[in-house]
């Protein structure tokens, strides 16, 4: 028989349009369209996709339960063997929303799914754990890759075949444990272990502790009267022109811009270089999202102290884990060493 | 960016709109915002009542930076 596979992509993968267009709802299509095409060529006979259903990214993320519902109706509708959606590659608010429609599906309806994201995907942290997330690199260019490797694990749970362990199926690590048999007890193992580790040679743990990436609350302003504030924003907001020239996506660097006397994040003066979101809005008033106009109100008002005179900026679109952090902890000593309380720092 | 700030022990406030990426992320103190492309305006409206949105959650911030916290607190 020929399985019958649904295909959940984003506004950009079907082709309606990018950033501008991620505002659209929920639609449904026969057939394979985008990636899909390439899912197409893999599965041959066995399997078909017989429809493809596309939600922009922005208008899943501000309506996840309504979008969700709809997207849900519309993949039963075509009455498929299997789901799979994506992949994502490292696209935040899409592997999301992938993330999301897979739960549902393997939930509400019960039938294999399969997506694909770039390991810091923040869809892999939220849904790794009760879906098939199969590891893709962190830009389109990896579909090569990702297709057949998708293509592979649906088409196993389609089989009834048994799934591999994570590093041989190429999934992302789910923590769940399974039962195996050894030749060697786990005494003896542990000390080949331990005995490889004094010879300081390369051994493989049985067990990877989990990295718990947190950071403790810090003390509250207890005196917001007296209190500088900086402003902080991954939004892009930048002088126009972007003299420093952030990239529009996967930022290597961040902005510091003085606002002294500025009294407001004006268009004439500012614009974003941000290529994750429509910039229409942001750049009519960029205190949309450098609240700039307000804070000073505020300040005057004094309900705090000062706004610091200094903001950062960045782009915080693909932009990785670790140029996250690098800026973060540059920007936290220079605001420590000046005396800074506390941050506002703004996302789009 | 909000964590590596934070751990140099100042306090940090995350106005963002997609609540449950922020807290994968591990912000603290988050303030949810009004829309992707307009965290702190909605250009639907008037630019006074744009001005009283952007001065309603920028209060809720002063606030959540105000408040001791123990674990990840979303201010609504």
């Amino acid at each position: 028989m020929t399985y019958r596979i649904v295909h959940y992509i984003n506004q950009f993968f079907a082709g309606i349009g990018g950033e501008e267009k991620a505002g659209v709802g929920p639609e449904s299509r026969n057939g394979a369209l985008g990636p899909g095409m390439a899912f197409k060529a893999v599965f041959g006979n066995e399997a078909e996709i017989v429809g493809t259903v596309i939600c922009g990214d922005g208008y899943f993320a501000e309506n996840m339960d309504e979008a969700g519902e709809k997207i849900l109706k519309m993949i039963a509708d075509f009455k498929p063997d299997a789901v799979i959606a994506g992949p994502a590659f490292n696209a935040g608010r899409y592997g999301t929303a992938c993330g999301a429609v897979s739960e549902a599906v393997l939930k509400k309806l019960g039938i294999p799914v399969v997506t694909g994201m770039y390991p810091e995907n923040p869809g892999v942290d939220m849904f790794r754990k009760s879906v098939y997330i199969v590891e893709t690199s962190d830009s389109a260019r990896g579909i090569k890759d990702a297709v057949p490797a998708m293509s592979k694990l649906i088409m196993k749970m389609l089989r009834g075949e048994p799934i591999g362990s994570p590093a041989d199926d190429g999934y992302i690590q789910r923590g769940v444990r399974v039962n195996r048999f050894h030749d060697k007890i786990g005494a003896a193992r542990a000390v080949d272990m331990l005995v490889k580790k004094l010879k300081g040679e390369e051994f493989k743990t049985e067990y990877p502790m989990p990295v718990f990436d947190r950071v403790p609350p810090a003390e509250p302003i207890k005196d917001m009267k007296n209190a500088v504030i900086a402003l902080v924003t991954s939004g892009g907001i930048v002088p126009k022109g972007n003299p420093d020239h952030i990239e529009a996506s996967s930022a290597s660097k961040y902005g510091t811009y003085s606002i002294e006397g500025v009294q407001s994040a004006d268009e004439v003066a500012y614009a974003t270089a941000h290529g994750g979101y429509d910039p229409t809005y942001a750049n009519t008033d960029p205190n949309r999202v450098l609240p700039i106009d307000v804070l000073r109100e505020m300040e005057k008002e004094g309900m705090f102290s000062k706004l610091y005179d200094y903001f950062f900026t960045t782009v915080g679109n693909g932009t990785s884990v670790a140029s996250s952090k690098k800026f973060g902890s540059e920007i936290g000593e220079r605001l420590k060493k000046d005396g800074v309380d506390a941050v506002i720092l703004t996302s789009t | 960016m909000v964590k590596a700030i934070e751990a140099t022990g100042i306090a940090v406030v995350h106005i963002c709109t997609i609540v449950p990426i922020s807290q994968t992320v591990g912000a603290n103190r988050i303030v949810p915002a009004v829309a992707i492309p307009y965290p702190l305006g909605d250009p639907s409206k008037t630019h006074e009542e744009e001005i009283e949105i952007r001065r309603a959650i920028l209060q809720k911030a002063l606030k959540a930076l105000m408040t001791p916290i123990k674990e990840q607190t979303v201010f609504n």
